[in-house]
C-alpha cells in the first residue's frame, strides 16, 4: 500500500509540471493549447534519446528547449501567420508526431537499459534512501513552480498575464501582445516537455503514444486543484496544479487497485469529468433559468 | 510636439461601407497644450485619436511626435510615449490582476522599460500607496484586491493614475468621464485636469460638453466630416459663449451642429 502512495505522489509530482503549463496557456493566457500531447512526448523523446547517449542532465535542458522551440512554432502561427488559437496547436501536435518518430531514431519507442538517469545518479549518492525517486519528482516541480510564480511578478509576466486578462488594454499599453503570447508558450510548452523528460527518465522509456490525453488530463488536475484552492492568487494557482495533480494520480492508484471502474474507461471518466467542469458556469446559468422560468409559471397561474 | 500633416484615412475602401474618416487632416499641438474636441457624430474625432495612437496607419500624410515621425511605427512603440483613456472604463485596467500589479505593470514598464525581469520593490509600493490616495477614492487600503470588483469610476480613475505615473508625452482622453454617473465624471476630470497640470502633459480630449469643451485646457477644436473646422485659443476663446461657439461651427461646417448626445451647458 505504501508502495502504491508513494508511486502515485511521484506521478503526482512529475505530472504536475503539464497542470502548471496548462494554468500559464489556459488560464493566465486564455489560450487553449493543445501542442501539449505532442509536446509531451517531445519532452520524454528527447530527453530518453540524450540520456540514452550518456547525458542525463543535458537532456533535461533539450527537452526544455525542444519544448520551447514547439511553443515558440505553435506561437508564430496565431500571432503572425492567423492560424486561429486552437488549429494552431493542433497542427504543430500533428507535426509533432514525425519529430518525435524524427527523434527516436524513425522508431515508436526507445528505452534506457544500462545506461545513467537522474533517478539512478541520485540514488547512487544514497541520499533519500528509498524515497529517492519521490524527492527528485517532487525537488524538480516544486522549484519549476517556485519559478514560475517568480516569473509571473516580474515586469514581463505581468505583460504576460494582462494579454491573457485584457486585450484592450495590452493595446493601449506598450505591450506586443505578439511578444508576450509569443514567450507565454513557450514557457508553458517547455514545461510539458520538462514532464516528459522527467517522466521518459523516470520510466526508462519514451513511446510515441504516451502523450495521448494528456491535455485533458492536465486540465482535470487543474480543475481539480482549483476547486480545492481556489483561484486567488497565482501562488495558490499553481499549488493547486500540484494538488490537482497528487489527487488525480491517487484516485487512479484507488481505481486501478479496486477496480471500482474498469480501468480502460478512465480517459472517458476524465473527459466527462472536464467537460463537466468546464460547463459548470454555463450549466449553472441554465439551471437558475428554468428554476426562474418555473417560478413565473406558479405565479402566473398558466 | 505633435504634428499630423495632411492625413488621410478611408475605411473599407472600394466597398458599399467606405467611409472617409479624415480627408486632410492637419493639427499642431504646442508642448503643453491642453485642447478640447468637440464636433458631430463621426466627425472622426476618435479616429483622429486613434491615428495618433497607431490603432491603424493612415493613408497618406504624416505624423510627428516630439519631432519624430512616428507614421509608420507600431501602437505599441507609440504607447511609450502616449496614454490613452477610453470612454469604457473597462478598457484600461486588467480585472483578474490586483491594483497593485495593475499599477506595477504600468510603472514598472515606463519607467525601467528595458529590463524584462524588474520587479516593484518596497519603496514603490509605498510610492503607489501614496499616489492612490491622491485619488481620495480609499484604493490605498485595497492594493491587494482584484481591480474587476472596483466601480467603473474607481477603474477609470485608476486607469488615469496608471496611465499618468509616469508622466507621458502625449496624453489622449476619449469621452473619458462619458460613460461615468455626474458625480464620478467630475472628481475624474478633476483629477485629469490637476494630473495634467502638474506635470505640464501635452493632452487632447474628447469631449461631448460644450461647457467642458470651453472650460478645460487652451485651445478647442471642432470638427466635421474628417476634417477640423474650427480652431480658438487664447482671448478669443476665453471671451466665446457655448452659442457663439455653435454660431461659430454652423459658418466653419456649413450646416448645424448635430450630436445627439452634446450637452450645452
Amino acid at each position: 500500500m505504501l508502495y502504491v502512495m508513494q508511486t502515485a505522489l511521484e506521478l503526482g509530482f512529475m505530472y504536475a509540471l503539464v497542470a502548471m503549463a496548462l494554468f500559464l496557456s489556459y488560464r493566465v493566457l486564455d489560450i487553449a493549447d493543445l501542442t501539449t500531447d505532442g509536446g509531451f512526448v517531445l519532452g520524454a523523446a528527447v530527453s530518453v534519446t540524450v540520456a540514452a547517449m550518456g547525458h542525463p542532465f543535458f537532456a533535461v535542458f533539450a527537452a526544455l528547449l525542444a519544448g520551447a522551440a514547439a511553443g515558440f512554432v505553435t506561437a508564430f502561427l496565431q500571432t503572425r501567420l492567423g492560424v486561429p488559437s486552437i488549429l494552431a496547436g493542433i497542427v504543430t501536435n500533428t507535426g509533432l508526431y514525425t519529430v518525435n518518430l524524427m527523434v527516436m531514431g524513425w522508431s515508436s519507442n526507445v528505452s534506457l537499459l544500462k545506461q545513467e538517469t537522474l533517478f539512478t545518479m541520485l540514488r547512487d549518492t544514497g541520499v533519500g534512501g528509498s524515497w529517492y525517486k519521490l524527492l527528485l519528482a517532487a525537488g524538480v516541480t516544486i522549484v519549476a513552480g517556485i519559478l514560475l510564480v517568480w516569473f509571473l511578478g516580474t515586469r514581463l509576466g505581468l505583460s504576460i498575464r494582462a494579454t491573457g486578462d485584457n486585450r484592450d488594454m495590452v493595446k493601449a499599453s506598450s505591450i506586443n501582445p505578439v511578444f508576450t503570447i509569443s514567450v507565454g508558450l513557450c514557457v508553458s510548452n517547455a514545461l510539458t516537455a520538462l514532464s516528459g523528460a522527467i517522466v521518459g527518465q523516470y520510466q526508462k522509456s519514451a513511446d510515441i503514444n504516451s502523450g495521448a490525453g494528456i491535455v485533458v488530463i492536465g486540465l482535470a488536475c487543474l480543475i481539480i486543484g482549483e476547486t480545492i484552492f481556489g483561484r486567488r492568487s497565482v501562488g495558490r494557482n499553481v499549488i493547486a496544479a500540484v494538488a490537482g495533480s497528487i489527487v488525480y494520480r491517487f484516485l487512479y492508484a484507488v481505481i486501478l487497485k479496486t477496480s471500482i471502474v474498469p480501468i480502460e474507461c478512465l480517459k472517458l471518466m476524465t473527459a466527462v469529468v472536464v467537460a463537466l467542469a468546464i460547463a459548470a458556469p454555463a450549466l449553472k446559468e441554465w439551471s437558475a433559468f428554468q428554476k426562474r422560468k418555473l417560478a413565473a409559471r406558479q405565479k402566473g397561474g398558466r | 510636439m505633435l504634428s499630423l500633416e495632411h492625413i488621410k484615412k478611408t475605411f473599407h475602401p472600394g466597398t458599399v461601407n467606405e467611409k472617409c474618416a479624415m480627408r486632410d487632416l492637419s493639427l499642431h499641438l504646442k508642448e503643453g497644450d491642453f485642447a478640447t474636441i468637440i464636433g458631430s457624430n463621426g466627425a472622426g474625432k476618435s479616429t483622429m485619436l486613434n491615428a495618433i495612437a497607431g490603432s491603424f496607419y493612415v493613408d497618406e500624410g504624416s505624423i510627428f511626435l516630439n519631432g519624430k515621425n512616428i507614421t509608420f511605427e507600431e501602437e505599441y512603440k507609440r504607447s511609450r510615449m502616449i496614454g490613452r483613456l477610453f470612454q469604457d472604463p473597462l478598457k484600461g485596467t486588467a480585472p483578474h490582476m490586483t491594483i497593485e500589479e495593475n499599477l506595477a505593470l504600468a510603472y514598472l514598464r515606463a519607467s525601467r522599460g528595458s529590463i524584462p525581469f524588474s520587479r516593484i520593490s518596497k519603496r514603490d509600493k509605498a510610492f503607489f500607496k501614496e499616489q492612490l490616495s491622491l485619488l481620495e477614492m480609499g484604493l490605498e487600503d485595497r492594493m491587494k484586491q482584484p481591480v474587476g470588483i472596483l466601480s467603473g469610476g474607481q477603474r477609470q480613475a485608476l486607469t488615469l493614475l496608471m496611465a499618468t505615473l509616469v508622466p507621458p508625452k502625449l496624453l489622449l482622453l476619449d469621452e473619458h468621464t462619458a460613460a461615468l454617473d455626474p458625480g464620478t465624471a467630475e472628481k475624474v476630470l478633476d483629477l485629469t485636469r490637476k494630473i495634467v497640470e502638474k506635470n505640464h502633459i501635452t493632452c487632447l480630449m474628447v469631449t461631448h460638453n460644450m461647457q467642458q469643451a470651453l472650460e478645460l485646457g487652451n485651445r478647442t477644436l471642432m470638427m466635421d466630416d474628417g476634417n477640423i473646422v474650427l480652431d480658438v485659443e487664447g482671448q478669443e476663446r476665453m471671451d466665446m459663449t457655448v452659442s457663439a461657439l455653435l454660431e461659430k461651427f454652423r459658418i466653419g461646417a456649413g450646416k448645424a451642429l448635430d450630436n445627439d448626445r452634446i450637452l450645452l451647458s
